[in-house]
Order: C-alpha cells, then structure tokens, then sequence
C-alpha cells in the first residue's frame, strides 16, 4: 500500500500515523508538506492526521482545508483514492467539503482525553472491514472541537446510506447522533475524532485501532 | 503636496451561528452573567467580526465570495457585510 501523510503546520499526530502504517503495513508513508501542490502518483491511501493544524485559527481545520495540498486531496478523493482523516484531520475534511457538516466545540465546553468506547456501525467499508458490525471498541479521543454538527436531512441521509461508520457508546462531546466517524457517499473518505493510530500495539494499551489500517491494507493494498 | 488618495476601503464581515446550532459558548456566557447577578439574560450567542482592508474597488460581491469560500462556515454559520 502506497501511503503518504499530509503535515500542516500544528499538525502533531502525523509521526504517530506514520509509524502505525509503516508497522501495520511494511511500508513508510511519504510525508506531504501542506506547501504541495501535487501528490507523489499511484497513491493507495491519504493520511490526514490529527493537531492543530494553523493553530485552529478562523475555526479548527478551516485554514488547512484551504492550503495548497488539499486541493490534491479533493482531486485525489475524486478519484477514489483512500482518504483517512483523524480528529483534526476530520474537521479538514469537513472543512474541504470531503465530508458533510462540521464539527464544533465539545458541549461540555472541556477538552475530552481519554478512552471512549465506540461502535462500530458500518463493516462493510475499506477501513472498517477487519471488525464486525455492532461490535464495541476502544478508542482514545483528544479533542476540543468534536461535536458533529449537521441538519436533520443530512443526519437521516447518513443513517440511511450506512454512511456512520463509528458511534459514541458513552458520552463524549453532544454530537449529533453520537457520531464518531462518517463515510463519503463513495466510502472512500472516513473522517473520524477518535485517534485508531494511538493503539495498534499491545504497548500501547490495547490494539483495536490497528484492524482499521489492516482493512485498508487488504483493500487496497 | 497633495495628499495620496487612499487605496484601500474597509469591510466588516459579521459571522454568527445559524439558528438552532448550540452554542456551547453562548450558554457557559449566559450562566456566568446568571453568576454576577444579571437575571435579565434569556440567552447569548458569540460570533466574530472580521475587518478586510480592500482595495478601493473591491465588490461586495468579492467580499461575499471570500465570505462563502473560508471567513463562514455556511454549513453553521451565517455572515453579513458591512461595506460603509
């Protein structure tokens, strides 16, 4: 799998990516500066990963959303190429119009880290495969700007597409729908607030991120 | 000698959050006002105000554009301008 991960300014989990697909995978990530105007060819999969990217300036994710390197990610989505972005790199996708809504501060006002128990929705999709639906993981969130934010038709449209691919299965942040982690309408494109590359060796406390880059791995690779 | 004309004009771009969209902030505001004792507040919304120097000829329309593609989140947020 030819992978590359995308490094904004802020960005603070992109070395943290790069070495859980480089373990689940064989193979390192090229890492893309946000100044890019072209992606390396052939790419099988896009990382975008979490921090705070521009210093969460204007709103978090806005000003990556519109930096040079992510107009090469929408062609590239477009093209069907894999695209996984975590926490910060969810809210870039909003931002860049990958994924519907937004995502906008926590309910509770506070910063949420720590493990949160998830469920996964959708095991139909090329990140999701290697986990069974309705199953229970846990996955570490870190974030202030979490809550899923969208209208009622565009909620429903989700829900209908089986385009939620993680839920909350605790309290976390107010989101809409406890979403967690959504799908575009082609499936090529997972946004998601919780942090799957944080656990992909018993080290570091459990293992249930490391089937999603395997998923993709079998997909695409 | 004669003064320079200015090149530049201002807009204010207001963005504020769409009805219905909760607003973590607006409440914790609401409360603390609650707190110090001002009982006549039923609610508080933040948004921001952005002020553009532009160049003289600039066009609402060119200020609404910049509005559209990254000062508002229009999927969240509404905006107005302000161009004196």
């Amino acid at each position: 799998m030819k992978a590359a991960v995308i490094v904004f300014p802020g960005s603070n989990c992109d070395r943290d990516l790069a070495d859980a697909i480089t373990k689940v995978t064989g193979r390192a990530p090229e890492m893309i500066w946000h100044r890019e105007t072209e992606l390396p060819e052939s790419l099988d999969f896009i990382g975008i990963p979490g921090g705070f990217s521009y210093g969460d300036y204007l709103r978090s994710g806005a000003m990556a959303a519109r930096s040079p390197v992510m107009q090469a990610v929408v062609k590239a989505a477009g093209e069907g190429r894999a695209v996984l972005g975590i926490c910060n790199g969810f809210q870039v996708l909003t931002e860049a119009g990958l994924l519907p809504g937004a995502l906008m501060r926590n309910a509770g006002l506070n910063f949420v880290c720590r493990d949160v128990r998830l469920t996964v929705e959708n095991s139909q999709s090329i990140f999701t495969s290697r986990y069974a639906a309705g199953e229970t993981i846990t996955i570490p969130v870190a974030h202030h700007d979490g809550n899923y934010v969208a209208d009622a038709d565009t909620l429903d449209r989700l829900e209908g597409e089986g385009r939620i691919a993680f839920r909350y299965a605790e309290t976390v942040n107010g989101s809409a729908r406890d979403i967690a982690g959504i799908l575009s309408d082609a499936g090529n494109v997972l946004g998601m607030m919780p942090h799957p590359e944080r656990l992909i060796e018993p080290e570091q406390g459990g293992t249930d991120g490391r089937r999603l880059f395997e998923a993709a791995m079998m997909a695409l690779a | 000698m004669p003064e320079a004309a200015p090149a530049t004009r201002k807009a204010t771009v207001t963005v504020t959050l769409k009805n219905g969209v909760l607003d973590p902030q607006g409440r914790a505001i609401e409360a603390a006002l609650h707190g110090l004792g001002f009982d006549g507040v039923a609610g508080a919304r933040v948004g921001k105000i952005i002020e553009l120097d532009v160049a003289d000829g600039t066009s609402r329309e060119t200020v609404e554009a910049m509005a559209r593609q990254l000062l508002a989140n229009t999927v969240i947020e509404n905006f107005r301008i302000e161009m004196p």
